[in-house]
Parts: C-alpha cells; sequence; structure tokens
C-alpha cells in the first residue's frame, strides 16, 4: 500500500509534505500552477516587503512630477495610467489570482518595518483570499542603538497586531540568531503564531573584484544548510507540540523532507530545488520520499513526525550540543 | 458628460482642452490626432478614454489613431469621414495649416467633420507657442464654417454646437478657442448631459452621413479631376448649402439655449441700447472687453461690444441686426496681423457687411498677438480712440508702437468692478505649484455656489522654470480673461524668486503675503529692499513658513505643494480650514492615489503640519536693506542684451517698445551665459588628487558646466586661493595642469558627471573624483574660480587630439548652459559637434526640445569663440528641416563654387601661388582649416585694394569666407525624423549632397509632452499609446543603409564616447550624407535622470540599442558593430524605467506579451546586424561638391 502523505498545516489540509516556499516561482501564476501540477501541497507567494513598495511608490512618485509644470505639457510626460499592480498592488493581486486559479493553499508573505503598517499589509493580503499569513520577521539589526530585546519585542508586538487585524493562520518565518530560541518561539506563539518557519535565510553582499562593487546576489541552498533547522524543528517540537512547524532551507531531496518530518516538521519548503531544476522538481522529490517511507515501511506522513524529535530520541544532547568537541576531534567534518 | 436627462444642471472644473475634447470623444468615431501645443492635451485625453473604453455617445469606443504629422491626420480625418463615420481632429498653428489641403477638399465635397483648434501664432520672425488667430484666420477661405468659443463654457457648447450643424448642414466645421487664455484656463463649467448631445446631434442627420459613405455596393466617385467646361459651375453648385449654414447654427444655439438656458447668437452684442460707439471682437477677450463695457455704461457712456461667434460663413444679416441702430463708430479687433492687407480678417469683414449699411465709421486694430495681454485699460483706449474726433483707422492695442506710432495708450487709471477674490502664486516648475493652484480652483469651484477661474503663466525653461498662478473667485462666473494685477492673496513658494523677478508687487494694499522662507524669523533681512518697501507701503499682512523643511519632514523632498496649499486656504479664509484640510486630502488623493499609498500618506502629513509651521512675519515701517532686486547683467554683456535681454530675464519684456526688438527675428548668439540663474542644489566637487585625466564628465554633462582646460603654470599665475589644478600626462607636452572647472552658476546639479566619474578613491569607495557636495558650501569660491578659468588661454585645435574624448573635452564648447531638463540627454551631442566643428557649423535646426533649449528666449545657448565664430542656427519648422538644412548645403556648396570660379578668374591680381593654393587646400583637419582662413585672410587683404575697381573683386570679396569649408549639420528629434520629416529626411539622404544629420532619438514626442512616435519602442507606455505601444520602433538607421552610399552610425553617448565621437568625425569627413541616430535619455523614459548617462550602457549591454557604423565606400565591409552582442535580457534593461515599468503594473498580461516580443525584437536585430556586418558592398563614393 502506498504511504498517505497528507499532512496539515497552520490547520490546513495538506496533499503532501512539501510546500514551495516564497521565491520568484511562486511570483507567477504560470510557475505556481506548474508548482501546484507537480504535487506542491501550499505555495508561499514572495514577501511583500514594506520597504520595496515604499521605494518602488516613491520612486514614481518623482518621476511623475518630472515635466508636469512645463508650458507644451499637459502633465507629466509619463502617462496616467491605472496601476492596480504598484507596490502593495502587485504581492495583492498576485494573492488575488492565485486564489482563482489553485485549489492548493495558498500563503501570503510579509515582511514591514513599521508599526500601524504589519496590520495593514496584512489585512490587504488576508482580504485578498489569502489561506494563511507567513510574517518574514526579518530585520538586520546595523543600528547600534537598538538591543536585541528590542528587536525582539518589535518582532512579537509585530505578531501580536497582525493577529488581531486577521482571521487567518498565521506562521512566523524566523531567522536563526536568536540567542534564546526557545523562548522566542514560545513568545512568538504566545503572541499569536500558529506555526514557525524554520529558517529564514539571509542573504549576504559579495564583492566584484573586477568592477568593485557590492553584489547582493540570491545564493541558493545547499542540502547541509538544513542541518541547523533540524535541530531546532527537533527541539521545538516536544516544547510546542501544538504549533504548525514548516522547514526551510536546504530541502533539495526527498531525504531533506524525511529528515525535517523525522525531527518533527509539519511540512517541508523548498525554494532553490525549484529554481534550480524547475517546479518539476517537487514531483520527483515526493517521489524520493515515498520511495523512503516504503522501503522502510512508514504508513504515512502522520506516523513519522517527530518520531526523532528531541522529545522522541532516547538521548536529546545530539540536539542540544550538538557534540561539538566529538566532532572536531575525530575529523568528521565535511 | 453627465448622463442625467433633466434640468439639472451639473457644475465642473475644467479647461478648454477638455471641455472640448469630451463632447468631440462623445460624438465621433474615428479620432485622426497628431501633438502640437496647445492641443496637444485634447487628443491626450480622448486617446486615454479612448484606451479606458469609454464609448461614445453610440456606445462605440472611438477609434483614436495618431498619424505621421497633421498632414496625416487630415488625410486620415478626410478617408474616415468619406467613408460615412463621423470624424474629427485637434489641433493648432502649424498643424493647422498642414491640414489646409484637406480641408478644401473635405469642404468641396460636402462632407461633414469637425477640427476642434487651441488657436496659436503661426511662426514667422519666430516660433510661438501662445495663442492668437493666425492660424485659423489662414484657414477661412478652406470653406469651412468657422465657430470661435470665447470661453471654457463655451468651448464645451459650441463643441457641441460643431458637431451637430456640420451633420445638419454637410459643410465641416472648426470650432477655435484661444490657445492658452481659454484652452488651459480651468474655469467653472456647466456641463452638458447625454441627453443634450442626443437631442442636438439628431440620429437621421448620422444616418445620411453614413449613407452617403464610400461603399462598393452603391458606388459613387469622388475626387475626379474636373476640367474647365465645369469646374466653375460645380464649385457654385454647393453655395446653397453654405448659405444654409448661419439659419442652421442659429437652430442649434436655439435648441442648446432650450435645454440648458445659455443662448448664444451667431453674433451677439452687449451694452448700452443706445450705443455709439462699439468694439468688434472674436475669441477670449470678450470677456475683458464685457466687463470694460458694463463699466463704462454703468458711468453713462454710450458703449457696446459685439461678439462674433460665427465667423464663416459670416453671417452679414445677423452682425447688422446685432449692431444698435445708433451705432457711429466701430472699432474692429483682430488677434491677426495680416500684413500687406487694407485691413485685417474681422475688419475687413465688418467694413463689407457694412456696406450695405453705410454710416458708422469702422477702425481697425490688432491685439493680443501670442498671447499678449488684453486687459481692461487697454480696452478702454479702443473706446477712447473711437471717441477721437479723428481716429487712427488702423491700430495696436497692448503694446508701445515707438516705430510707426500705431499703439494706443491703456488709461493705466481705469479699473472694472473687482466682484472677486484674487490669489497669485509664484513657484518652480518643479515644485508643484501649478499643481496644486488648479487643485484648488477645483476644490473652490466645486463648493456649492462658488465660481473659480484658474490660469497659469509658465516660461520656457525646463529646468528652473518660473510658473504664476493666477486664480479669481467668487460668488459669480468669472469671466475676467487677463492676469490678476491687484491681488488679495499672494504666495512666494521660492524665496529667490522675490530677487529675480517683480513678485508681491501684485499685491493690493492691505493684501495677504505668504512667502516660502528658509530664514525663519530673520526672513525680513533677507529681502531685497524694493520687496520690503511693497511690504511696508502697502501694509501687506506677511507671514512666513520654511515650506522645504516641512515637506522634507514629511518625505516629500523639494515638493512643497501640499504645504503651501492648506496654508493658502488658512490665511485666505476662503474656506473653513477644516472644511479645505478634507477636500485638499481628497484631491490628493485623487491626484496622487494612482501613485501609491506612500506618496498619499506623506502629502497627508505634509498638509497636516503646514498650519502650524505659519509664522507672521514681522516687518519694519519701512525698508532696511540695502540689496537690490533684478540686478542688471554685466557691462561686458553689450546694450542690446542688457536692456533687451535684460528686460526679459527679469519678466518686464512686455514693457519694451516696438524699436527695441529686431526686425527679421535675428538675435545675438551667446547670451545663455548671462542669465545666471544658480538653480544647483549640488555642485560637483573635483579631487584632482583622483582624477585620472578621462574627460568623460565635461563630455557628458547636459548643461556645459563642468569644463576642462589644460594651462601652462604661467598662465596660473594669480588663480584665487583654492582653484585646483593637477598635472597632466602627456609625453608630448610634459608640465601641463589640468584644470576640471564647474560652472556654479549654470550646473543645475543633475549629478551625471559624478555618476559617470570612474575616478574612485582606494581608501574610500564612495568617493571620487567628482562628488556632489551642498551648493551653498561652493559656490562662492568656484564662482571666482570659474571666472578665472574662463579667462585662461583655449586649446590650440591644430594641437588636440580631437579623435579621443580627452581631447574633445578639452575644445572650447560653443554651445553652453543650456535651459534644457537637468540631466537632458540630447545636449551633450550637441556639445560635442560644437566642440569639433561649431566654428564652422550652419545648423538647421527642426521644431522641438532642441529647438527650444537651442532658441528661445530670452537667451540662447550657441555661443562663439573669441574670433567671433561660433554655430549659426536657424528654425524653419518641425516637417522641412531635412530640405532646410539640404538648401543651406545647396547654397553654401554654390558660393563656395563660386568664389572658387571668380579666384580662377582674378587669379592674376590675386596671385598665383595664393589663389592655387586657396584652391587647391586640404581642409580634412584643424590645421588645414586654420592654414585656409589665413590664406583667406589675405586673399581679403588682397582684394581689398580692388574692389574699387573690380566687379569681381568685389564679388569675391563678399564669399571670400566660403573657400573655408563649412560644415552643415540638420538636428532634430525622432518625431521630426521618424515621423513629420521622414519623406525630407529620406529625399536629403537620397540627395548624395554633403550633408550631416542628427537625431535625438528620445523615442517620444518629448516637447510637446511625451506623445508616442514611431521611435516609440515596443511595450513602452507613452501618451497616445497608453495601452503600451505594440509595433516595434522603426530601423531608421537600416533604412538609411539601403541607399549605400549614406554614412550611418548609432550611437549613446553616456555609453561610449569614444564612439559617439569617432562617428561624428567620420560623419564630418564623409562626402556625402550622413546621419547619426543618438539615444537620448529624457524624463519621459522614467529615469533617474542623474544617471542619464551611464544608464545608456545597460541600454547598449542588453542590445536595446546596439552601437554601429555604416561606412560607405571603406574597406568593403560598410557595417561595423561597435558594440558587443547582448549581455543582459532586454526585459531587465525595460524594467528599470518607468515608460516599461508602469505597463507592467498596469496591464501585466500585455506586458509579458509585449517584453517577449521586444526580446525576440533584440534578439533578431543583433543576429541582423551581424549578418549585415559581414555582408560585403562596394557602391562608387559621392562626388564631391563643387
Amino acid at each position: 500500500m502506498r504511504p498517505d502523505l497528507s499532512t496539515s498545516y497552520l490547520g490546513l489540509p495538506l496533499s503532501g509534505p512539501l510546500m514551495a516556499s516564497a521565491s520568484p516561482m511562486t511570483g507567477r501564476l504560470d510557475s505556481l500552477l506548474a508548482l501546484e501540477a507537480a504535487g506542491a501541497s501550499a505555495v508561499v507567494l514572495p514577501s511583500l516587503f514594506e520597504e520595496e513598495v515604499l521605494a518602488e511608490e516613491s520612486q514614481l512618485a518623482e518621476l511623475m512630477d518630472a515635466g508636469e509644470d512645463f508650458a507644451e505639457f499637459s502633465g507629466s510626460p509619463l502617462p496616467e495610467l491605472e496601476q492596480p499592480d504598484l507596490g502593495a498592488g502587485a504581492h495583492v493581486n498576485l494573492v488575488r489570482r492565485a486564489k482563482e486559479q489553485l485549489r492548493i493553499p495558498v500563503i501570503a508573505s510579509l515582511n514591514a518595518t513599521r508599526p500601524g503598517s504589519w496590520q495593514r499589509y496584512a489585512s490587504q493580503l488576508a482580504d485578498a483570499g489569502a489561506d494563511a499569513l507567513e510574517l518574514n520577521l526579518y530585520t538586520m539589526a546595523a543600528d547600534p542603538s537598538v538591543g536585541a530585546a528590542d528587536v525582539e519585542l518589535a518582532h512579537l508586538a509585530a505578531i501580536e497586531a497582525v493577529k488581531i487585524a486577521v482571521d487567518i493562520p498565521l506562521a512566523v518565518k524566523l531567522s536563526p540568531y536568536y540567542s534564546a530560541m526557545s523562548k522566542f518561539a514560545a513568545l512568538a506563539v504566545d503572541a499569536g503564531a500558529d506555526g514557525l518557519v524554520l529558517f529564514n535565510r539571509f542573504y549576504a553582499p559579495d564583492l566584484d573584484l573586477e568592477r568593485l562593487s557590492l553584489l547582493a546576489r540570491a545564493d541558493l541552498s545547499e542540502p547541509d544548510d538544513q542541518r541547523i533547522a533540524l535541530r531546532w524543528l527537533g527541539i521545538l517540537r516536544g516544547q510546542l507540540p501544538e504549533v504548525g512547524l514548516a522547514c526551510t532551507s536546504g530541502v533539495h531531496s526527498g531525504s531533506e523532507i524525511i529528515k525535517a518530518l523525522l525531527v518533527g516538521a509539519d511540512v517541508a519548503c523548498t525554494a532553490s530545488a525549484i529554481l534550480r531544476r524547475g517546479p518539476e522538481a517537487v514531483a520527483v522529490m515526493l517521489a524520493e520520499a515515498e520511495r523512503w517511507m516504503t522501503a522502510h515501511e512508514y504508513t504515512g506522513v502522520a506516523q513519522l513526525r517527530g518520531s526523532m524529535s528531541a522529545a522522541s530520541v532516547e538521548d536529546s544532547s545530539a540536539y542540544e550540543r550538538a557534540q561539538y568537541q566529538a566532532v572536531l576531534h575525530s575529523g568528521r567534518y565535511a | 458628460m453627465t448622463g442625467d436627462n433633466g434640468p439639472v444642471t451639473r457644475w465642473e472644473t475644467l479647461d478648454g482642452n477638455e471641455a472640448a475634447a469630451r463632447v468631440a470623444h462623445a460624438l465621433s468615431e474615428v479620432l485622426a490626432i497628431y501633438p502640437i501645443t496647445p492641443s496637444s492635451a485634447m487628443g491626450e485625453s480622448a486617446d486615454a478614454w479612448s484606451a479606458a473604453g469609454r464609448p461614445n455617445l453610440w456606445g462605440t469606443v472611438p477609434d483614436v489613431v495618431e498619424l505621421q504629422s497633421e498632414a496625416g491626420a487630415a488625410g486620415a480625418l478626410h478617408g474616415a469621414v468619406t467613408k460615412g463615420t463621423l470624424g474629427a481632429t485637434f489641433t493648432a498653428s502649424q498643424g493647422l495649416l498642414l491640414m489646409l489641403p484637406n480641408m478644401y477638399k473635405i469642404a468641396g465635397e460636402l462632407t461633414p467633420a469637425v477640427i476642434h483648434v487651441a488657436a496659436r501664432t503661426l511662426a514667422t520672425h519666430a516660433l510661438s507657442i501662445f495663442g492668437d488667430h493666425s492660424d485659423v484666420m489662414a484657414a477661412r477661405t478652406t470653406g469651412w464654417a468657422m465657430l470661435c468659443a470665447s470661453s471654457v463654457q463655451e468651448a464645451h457648447d459650441f463643441a457641441l454646437v460643431a458637431h451637430a450643424a456640420t451633420l445638419r448642414t454637410r459643410v465641416p466645421f472648426l470650432h477655435f478657442f484661444d490657445g492658452f487664455r481659454t484652452s488651459h484656463e480651468v474655469n467653472s463649467v456647466q456641463v452638458l448631459a447625454e441627453a443634450d448631445l442626443r437631442a442636438l446631434v439628431r440620429e437621421e442627420d448620422v444616418l445620411a452621413h453614413r449613407a452617403r459613405g464610400l461603399t462598393p455596393d452603391a458606388p459613387i466617385i469622388r475626387g475626379v479631376a474636373e476640367n474647365p467646361d465645369t469646374f466653375f459651375q460645380a464649385a457654385e453648385a454647393a453655395n446653397p448649402f453654405h448659405d444654409a449654414v448661419p439659419a442652421v447654427v442659429a437652430e442649434v444655439l436655439d435648441e442648446l439655449a432650450a435645454r440648458t438656458g445659455r443662448r448664444y447668437g451667431l453674433v451677439d452684442y452687449a451694452g448700452a441700447p443706445d450705443a455709439e460707439r462699439v468694439v468688434v471682437v472674436m475669441g477670449s477677450a470678450t470677456g475683458c472687453l464685457g466687463e470694460t463695457v458694463d463699466e463704462l455704461v454703468r458711468r453713462g457712456e454710450k458703449v457696446g461690444l459685439v461678439t462674433v461667434r460665427l465667423f464663416r460663413p459670416f453671417p452679414v444679416e445677423a452682425f447688422l441686426a446685432a449692431l444698435p441702430p445708433t451705432v457711429r463708430a466701430i472699432a474692429v479687433l483682430d488677434r491677426i496681423k495680416e500684413v500687406g492687407a487694407p485691413a485685417e480678417p474681422l475688419h475687413a469683414d465688418v467694413l463689407v457687411a457694412l456696406s450695405r449699411r453705410p454710416g458708422p465709421r469702422v477702425i481697425g486694430g490688432r491685439y493680443g498677438l501670442s498671447s499678449k495681454e488684453f486687459t481692461p485699460q487697454m480696452a478702454k483706449a479702443v473706446f477712447d480712440e473711437l471717441a477721437a474726433a479723428e481716429p487712427r483707422p488702423r491700430f495696436t492695442v497692448g503694446i508701445v508702437d515707438d516705430v510707426t506710432h500705431l499703439s494706443l495708450t491703456p488709461d493705466h487709471a481705469f479699473r472694472v468692478p473687482e466682484d472677486h477674490l484674487s490669489a497669485v502664486f509664484f513657484g518652480l516648475g518643479s515644485d508643484g505649484t501649478v499643481g496644486a493652484a488648479k487643485n484648488s480652483v477645483k476644490i473652490i469651484g466645486e463648493q456649492p455656489d462658488n465660481f473659480a477661474q484658474g490660469y497659469f503663466v509658465y516660461d520656457s525653461r525646463k529646468s528652473g522654470a518660473v510658473t504664476v498662478s493666477h486664480l479669481r473667485f467668487g460668488r459669480t462666473p468669472v469671466r475676467a480673461t487677463y492676469l490678476v494685477d491687484r491681488a488679495d492673496f499672494v504666495a512666494v513658494h521660492q524665496f529667490d524668486l522675490l530677487r529675480t523677478m517683480k513678485t508681491v508687487d501684485v499685491a493690493r494694499p492691505g493684501a495677504t503675503l505668504l512667502l516660502n522662507s528658509p530664514h525663519g524669523e530673520d526672513t525680513w533681512d533677507h529681502l531685497p529692499v524694493e520687496v520690503q518697501a511693497e511690504i511696508a507701503e502697502k501694509r501687506l499682512r506677511t507671514w512666513v513658513i520654511d515650506a522645504e523643511a516641512v515637506a522634507k519632514a514629511a518625505g516629500l523632498g523639494r515638493r512643497i505643494n501640499t504645504v503651501m496649499q492648506p496654508c493658502f486656504f488658512y490665511l485666505s479664509g476662503v474656506l473653513p480650514a477644516d472644511e479645505a484640510v478634507a477636500a485638499i486630502k481628497e484631491s490628493v488623493e485623487k491626484t496622487y492615489g494612482r501613485r501609491g499609498r506612500t506618496v498619499v500618506e506623506r502629502n497627508f502629513a505634509a498638509v497636516d503640519a503646514a498650519i502650524a509651521a505659519l509664522r507672521p512675519l514681522p516687518a519694519a515701517l519701512r525698508p532696511t536693506s540695502t540689496e537690490h532686486r533684478l540686478p542688471p547683467l554685466p557691462e561686458a554683456a553689450g546694450d542690446l542684451v542688457r536692456r533687451v535681454t535684460g528686460a526679459m530675464l527679469h519678466g518686464q519684456g512686455d514693457l519694451l517698445p516696438v524699436s527695441a526688438l529686431p526686425v527679421d527675428g535675428a538675435w545675438p548668439t551667446g547670451t545663455a551665459k548671462w542669465e545666471k540663474r544658480g538653480i544647483a542644489a549640488e555642485l560637483p566637487v573635483w579631487d584632482p588628487s583622483l582624477c585620472i585625466d578621462c574627460g568623460k564628465c565635461a563630455v557628458v554633462c547636459p548643461h556645459t558646466a563642468i569644463r576642462i582646460k589644460l594651462a601652462d603654470p604661467v598662465d596660473l599665475a594669480g588663480a584665487p586661493e583654492g582653484f585646483l589644478h593637477k598635472e597632466y600626462k602627456d609625453r608630448a607636452h610634459p608640465g601641463r595642469r589640468l584644470v576640471v572647472q564647474v560652472a556654479p552658476d549654470d550646473c543645475t546639479g543633475c549629478g551625471i558627471c559624478s555618476d559617470i566619474c570612474p575616478a574612485r578613491s582606494k581608501s574610500e569607495h564612495k568617493h571620487k573624483s567628482l562628488d556632489m557636495a551642498p551648493a551653498r558650501d561652493h559656490r562662492d569660491a568656484e564662482r571666482g574660480n570659474f571666472a578665472f578659468f574662463l579667462g585662461l588661454p583655449e586649446a590650440d585645435r591644430t594641437e588636440v587630439r580631437a579623435d579621443q574624448v580627452k581631447g574633445v573635452a578639452q575644445l572650447q564648447p560653443l554651445f553652453e548652459f543650456s535651459l534644457a531638463c537637468s540631466g537632458c540627454g540630447e545636449t551633450p551631442y550637441i556639445k560635442t559637434l560644437t566642440q569639433l566643428f561649431g566654428d564652422r557649423m550652419i545648423i538647421a535646426n527642426a521644431t522641438g526640445c532642441s529647438s527650444i533649449f537651442g532658441g528661445n528666449l530670452p537667451t540662447t545657448p550657441y555661443t562663439t569663440n573669441a574670433d567671433g565664430r561660433g554655430p549659426a542656427w536657424s528654425n524653419s519648422l518641425f516637417e522641412d528641416n531635412a530640405e532646410f538644412g539640404l538648401g543651406m548645403r545647396i547654397a553654401q556648396d554654390l558660393q563656395s563654387a563660386e568664389a572658387r570660379r571668380l579666384l580662377g578668374v582674378l587669379r592674376a591680381q590675386v596671385g598665383a601661388e595664393l589663389a592655387d593654393a586657396l584652391l587647391a587646400a586640404d581642409q580634412a583637419d584643424e590645421a588645414g582649416i586654420a592654414a585656409q582662413r589665413e590664406r583667406v585672410a589675405r586673399l581679403k587683404a588682397v582684394l581689398a585694394g580692388h574692389v574699387a575697381t573690380d566687379d569681381a573683386a568685389r564679388r569675391l570679396l563678399s564669399l571670400a569666407d566660403e573657400l573655408v569649408d563649412k560644415s552643415v549639420w540638420i538636428i532634430g528629434g525622432d518625431g521630426w525624423a521618424y515621423d513629420i520629416g521622414y519623406g525630407g529626411l529620406d529625399h536629403v539622404l537620397g540627395s548624395g549632397r554633403n550633408v550631416n544629420i542628427l537625431v535625438l532619438d528620445t523615442e517620444v514626442y518629448s516637447n510637446t509632452g511625451g506623445q508616442a512616435s514611431k521611435a516609440s519602442p515596443r511595450g513602452a507606455t507613452a501618451k497616445f499609446a497608453t495601452a503600451g505601444k505594440g509595433t516595434a520602433k522603426k530601423d531608421l538607421g537600416v533604412l538609411a543603409q539601403a541607399y549605400g552610399d549614406v554614412y550611418v552610425a548609432q550611437l549613446a553617448i553616456g555609453a561610449n564616447q569614444q564612439q559617439a565621437v569617432r562617428a561624428m568625425l567620420e560623419a564630418q569627413a564623409w562626402p556625402g550624407p550622413s546621419l547619426l541616430i543618438a539615444y537620448s535619455t529624457c524624463i519621459a523614459h522614467g529615469i533617474d535622470m542623474a544617471t542619464s548617462m551611464s544608464h545608456q550602457a545597460e541600454a547598449v549591454a542588453s542590445g536595446y540599442w546596439p552601437l554601429y557604423r555604416f561606412r560607405p565606400g571603406g574597406d568593403g565591409h560598410p557595417l561595423h558593430l561597435d558594440s558587443r552582442a547582448p549581455s543582459m535580457p532586454v526585459r531587465d534593461f525595460m524594467q528599470s524605467e518607468a515608460r516599461f515599468a508602469m505597463l507592467a503594473r498596469a496591464n501585466p498580461t500585455r506586458a509579458e506579451e509585449l517584453a517577449q516580443l521586444a526580446q525576440a525584437d533584440a534578439d533578431e536585430r543583433w543576429h541582423y546586424y551581424s549578418q549585415l556586418a559581414g555582408m560585403e558592398r562596394g557602391l562608387p563614393a559621392p562626388k564631391e561638391e563643387p
């Protein structure tokens, strides 16, 4: 008998354990449809970054001002055009269009910068029909006057505010850099998070040595990148048994899906594999996971999920210290 | 248009163009359009409405089609109405002239059609974009009926009358109103209901027109050739139709009156029933004259006003009926000058009409040419003249004519009652003052029982343009059609304007004055003495606000409009402050809603913060300042420039008498340098320690405000402290110093020089050899430095490597400080040409941006070198520029050939050695040119001794300079080269003559405000292509290459300066026609203009704009690709420009389709060019002329 791949996340029933996380592939209708056809059980749309929205709107306003008061012009030389996809509109409309076309859940993603705007954009995305919302708690804490506690408080406040503003389930995509992950995860859940996504990937700048310019390059993940998520999923599963957990970063094959489920994730997410190999990678990865489960005689995802979490294994020290000393001394590093 | 059928009237605040265009769009099926100021907005609105799916009265969305010229638009209109559809177009000025041939045809065929004209001056001694009747009067013999609207309301109503009457009479209608004064005036208008349109445009007339349409199902033949036997009779056969027009128009006007209550006659009379003196007029002056007549009648004078509404066919009976029987003297005012005629057109018609009823004395006067003000004081002068014992039979009014003494003297003491409050706002084009003022008019006008009028005066600059907004509002309709001269409220939105022009003088005593001042409580001390005197003497209630600070805090940058607007409402009390703030926010939402929430919220923040930032100005009782405004130009500018140009610069040009002006439109060049505008917020600051001598900054500077010279150390003695220079690495001339100098009052602060500068600090990446820094910290020092720099010797042209970028950068530019937009992509090409060939250039310049920044008064940028040589420039028209330039070439060739022939004849007198050297001279390089000039000087000296006795010597002396080669350049934009002038351009390319053509390709009609041309790329949105241009850009270069003997190059000076310079030199050297197609970034592209030049690199790298040179007669492989195969997708380039990105946000599906096609275009183009580059082609080189 084929194993039952269905799972649930944030209270949403999912047909399988692999979602497409936010990437350019989830920003277009044609690739969204292809992802659904390949078996993705949900899609997370590209994040609405408030900074980008503001920059785009301000730039357009400035450009439209040019030449406005010239004698021979009747207004700006750029035509006045209804632009429903301007700024936040592009995200809101993508949610709407995706909901019209897709049968699988559509999860919107949001990164705002100001207290009021979290709620405003969250409401817009929810009103457009998003099945759930993923808060992308991205803060580059480069301001020397802002401390760790300030950042965490702001994040928790954002979760609370959005929870009040919308009725749909709320996932929070975490950074791996919190000083006290378990505590913060618990506080996030208290503040209203229905699920946690581990972990956000941050793109670090690179340098072009010929042009002497900074590059903002989007590095794709590698399978090894999954391990830090595995640790925390394993730890949090037991601590937050009712909370939805999603594993993202480094999910490239059926193996990473299985690992994520074993440590306690409800679902695994992938972006890099899709960007590298196209939407059909989803079907391949699911088939690999299914083969593994068949070979290892698992009846379904429900059986697998959390079976090797910190709470479910005999010795959880591998999660908590990762045998740092032993690894170093053994020379077993990749 | 309103959808209601009932009698409820709805008021809206519209300008004349929109008032007419709404009706035209609702009553047309085909609108053939072409942009021309001031009518462009009618076509733009119609195009936008159709793009948005707005239907006409019959449910069809009108097909709005842009043609290649007005001639094309008229042709398409002719075709559309011939087929039986309802057709119309919009135009003005030269555009109407291009329609004349078709107008005769359409009228001759008795085919209904309408042209809506925003009447504008025809170009004569000069172009003018402003209003008078010279265009429409040129159409009075076409057989079209001509209906004149005098106000915004009438432009709306008469648009309907024209469309209705043309269908009833079969006679085509030209509906006109005054350009700018009516087309751009915003006023409260009672909007026609759909039911009004349906009632007046009778269905049976529409069907009858359709039934007459050309169809093979019931064929007829039109446009035949007739012969002497029948032509004349056939022409007379149409008489009954034309004879019927006045009665039909009267009938339509009656129906309009019955429905709307607005009653107009063919000719209307207002004034004393027993008037003895009457003025006859057409157009907006009716408003001013009406007010004047009312006041004079109130004072007991027997005067009246006759307004002619139907001008053709001239309604003689109606005119005579309108005249009071008591009239003894009539003055007819024409807004046109018909040179040589015994009377101007309306004057002549009145004389003829009165020939049936002799009696009154009739005199005629000209007024209002090119939007010259016509005020009650002038109107009064006309009535006064009629009262004279011997009135002048012909006169002018509105100017001081001290040459032919035709002008009347206005009665300055005369005032009409001012029933309205008035306000005047002084601002800059970039600060949003006009937009805010228009908003305020709408806000006030849309309050119940309120009426408002706005009129906006612009200058011609595209950077640092001054705008003056005149507002009137009150409880009765506003009919004043002249500027406010005693304002209740005056706002000066830019502090510097207080020094450079008259501003507060327009305030009436006790008025409120609002100053945007960065000086806070110290503002009084920073005011010029004349401004202080005005404030003190008139007891102006003065308030200050630091609007920039408020705007900046709200995140709005330099846009201060939403800061100043609430202050106006608060201080003027025209509306309760909270109501006004709510209304402003509503208008902000309307205006900026499409530009995103961020902008809306920032404007809201500015509105909320404004009033709290207002401070009363503690003013002294008497002036205390020692500073004066309107500083005179320096003596070095010379008498004419100081007196005449100086007056224009100070906004006092209206006061110049006739004798001050050139008789033939010829002006001195090189006057831009006297206009020290100082508009840059930031200036480039040079760090010589980093400079690599590349010269790129100077080559790409759009305003010629970064200059480079090499100096001998000895020349640097006496340099101001802080004058920077560095060693110039040159083995041939060791020891020379390089100077990179900014012109601090001419720089616009666009930042292009810094952006393009490749020299960075090794220790701090952001620091370049040119960094932008706050102008206030550097301007004073740089003024001294620039003055010293100008005194340094110019480069010896025979020594400079002109084929290198760094060499060209050292040559003296003979095009400087133009008023083009900050960051303009066109000007660097022109400036570079003048560096290379300026001392021998003759330029034919097509109308467009390059003629406006190149030749629009008060000051012009083409200038001369120390020898007095420099580009000689002229603009003929938009459509004929290639031919105009060809004519110059033919003339120059002829003069040169004649000089050579005469030199042969006079060889003995001149001396064989000199004569032969002159004839055999090689002038291919600077040394050759210099040597020939020296020979010509010797020749002239020799000839001087023979002129008294030898006619041939005298003739040769007059032509001697033509022995030095001249460089003829034909310059224009893509609208000219690709569209309206293409036929001529093609002919000139095929002529084989030695002309050089520079096409400044902005891919859009830049000067008229961004309408699509055939150069516009696929996928870009532009006016007239609001839904995104669906067809690919025309490949002008490939078309030109087909001739085989035309040098063709495609360049992008921001991407590759070296290739651009090489192409210019090769074009100049090629003895046949040369065509340079120059990629020109433009504000219409929607890019950050600080990157205007570096951005071009992406156009090239993506294959959007490949660089090449097609060199006939070379190695047999004429096409040489100068750019590499595309290294980035065209889509990436497109998405970086708002003209493409806007479409992606408006219509993602269409944008995606077009982007894919655009990529295919680029791929295919590169593939095609690559193949062409391998092709062998050998054609004989053109014969050198002569």
